[in-house]
């Protein structure tokens, strides 16, 4: 990776801030800031990878939490409500540490990777499952006896009377706790997984233009959460609005 | 390498001090922080609403760890001195500020249009109608969602560990790292977080619940 002292972009900093009161200057250098963009776009690209995979991973145990909540036994519908109050009532590092540091000594070696995403999908499994079920109960008692009424099969009912009116009704709760994740995934660099505040951090250690990177990297979150909640909404429109009859 | 007995255990505990005052440090200055971004955000200028809305996109379409780098890093740049305490309140109470600025948004907005016709029908200014009339109805309805930031607040603080501030999470971390018992520690520090925030998260449920049954029981046809 070369390393650009001073970029096209140095003189920006001439006309922000200095710190008089300190009795220095500083110059902002977004230079070799910009020299590493490339691994700042891996940064970037790991990050919604890794997201995307908790995402996926985090529905799955969402689906079986919600089933076990609403039609299991009484002990995992029990299991199921303690999980989902540890984990929306304790950080998401906290659970990082402990999935990193403490599994460990109970004989489940992760590597920072498989830690992070262990972790989010976890975390991820808990506040869905609680969306998912705000939905499921807020589908009428009535429309499903409609629906057998109307000599619907189980499966026709559970599709189309239980689950598309559910998914529509809670997308928007689902896609907002996504963008949460992917922000919340910040953390993981802590264990020195992959993702953007990592090749951040070590950007940061090599260039010493510390305020420099965060700041460019700060805008690169904020383009992303843009970008997944516009694609939310298009995916909405795609899956909900376009056929007003089914 | 030292067992993990009543000294490590309380040395944990006292760091609750430092969540709690960063917390309740960021709810009182975000607090008012927030009321201002609301009343921007709704009221008829336009470059004020930009303004409030530009400030709660930064602030909820990004990473909380990341604004707090900034915030830590970029504050020396321009003179002030910044330690982990100053920077982390400065972070936790701008992010603040921006989540509730968004939650009263809502409920200022979820008072009928009609309030405020009356309210000119007074010939009460705008200033008065929010203060008289809009704002003790929203916050009905804005204890709930606010009590329920409040969790989020309390779990946000356990980042400042990252640039060294000394709350329960680094104090876990410290812990961990002279005992070498990491799932005792760290299931200690869970257990500290979901003691607080355990009986944060049942008060806002229950708040909503109680909420939705008395709006349910208005009159059929009310608020349209």
């Amino acid at each position: 990776m070369p390393f650009v002292p001073g970029g096209c972009l140095q003189g920006w900093g001439r006309a922000g801030l200095s710190g008089d009161r300190a009795g220095v200057t500083y110059i902002f250098q977004f230079g070799p800031v910009f020299a590493a963009f490339d691994d700042l776009m891996w940064g970037a690209f790991y990050t919604v990878r890794l997201t995307t995979l908790a995402v996926l991973c985090g529905l799955v145990l969402a689906v079986v939490c919600t089933y076990a909540r609403m039609n299991g036994p009484v002990w995992a519908s029990r299991l199921v409500l303690v999980y989902v109050e540890i984990i929306r009532n304790t950080p998401l590092l906290v659970q990082l540490f402990f999935v990193f540091f403490a599994l460990p000594m109970a004989g489940m070696k992760l590597t920072p990777n498989q830690a992070a995403l262990l972790t989010m999908a976890t975390n991820l499994g808990a506040y869905a499952s609680e969306i998912l079920r705000a939905g499921v109960e807020a589908v009428p008692r009535a429309q499903i006896e409609a629906g057998e009424a109307l000599g619907l099969r189980p499966v026709q009912i559970f599709r189309f009377v239980i689950f598309r009116p559910a998914l529509r009704a809670v997308f928007p709760a689902l896609a907002s706790q996504f963008v949460l994740l992917l922000l919340g995934s910040a953390v993981v660099s802590a264990v020195a997984a992959e993702d953007l505040t990592s090749i951040a951090n070590v950007l940061q250690s090599r260039t010493f233009r510390a305020f420099e990177v965060y700041a460019v990297v700060l805008a690169i979150y904020l383009v992303m959460a843009t970008l997944f909640r516009m694609a939310f909404r298009v995916a909405y429109r795609a899956l909900f609005e376009r056929q007003r009859w089914s | 390498m030292r067992p993990f007995g009543e000294t490590e255990f309380f040395f944990i505990v006292a760091a609750l001090r430092w969540t709690a005052a960063l917390s309740i440090g960021a709810l009182v200055i975000g607090g008012v922080g927030g009321l201002l971004v609301a009343v921007l955000r709704v009221q008829p200028g336009r470059i004020g609403r930009w303004a409030a809305m530009g400030f709660i996109e930064l602030f909820q379409d990004t990473p909380l760890l990341l604004q707090l780098f900034v915030a830590f890093f970029g504050l020396g740049l321009v003179g002030i001195n910044v330690d982990a305490w100053t920077a982390s309140m400065m972070a936790l109470s701008l992010h603040t500020a921006a989540f509730l600025g968004e939650i009263w948004r809502g409920s200022i907005e979820a008072i009928p249009r009609t309030q405020w016709e009356a309210a000119r029908a007074l010939s009460l200014s705008w200033l008065q109608a929010m203060r008289l009339v809009v704002v003790p109805q929203a916050m009905r309805t804005a204890v709930a969602p606010t009590v329920g930031f409040l969790v989020q607040l309390i779990k946000g603080t356990s980042v400042t560990a990252l640039i060294g501030f000394l709350e329960i999470t680094r104090a876990g971390q410290l812990v961990s790292n002279v005992t070498l018992q990491p799932f005792t520690v760290y299931s200690t520090v869970a257990g500290l977080y979901v003691l607080l925030c355990w009986p944060l998260s049942f008060a806002s449920q229950r708040l909503e619940l109680r909420l939705s049954r008395s709006t349910r029981r208005t009159p059929a046809g009310a608020g349209g």
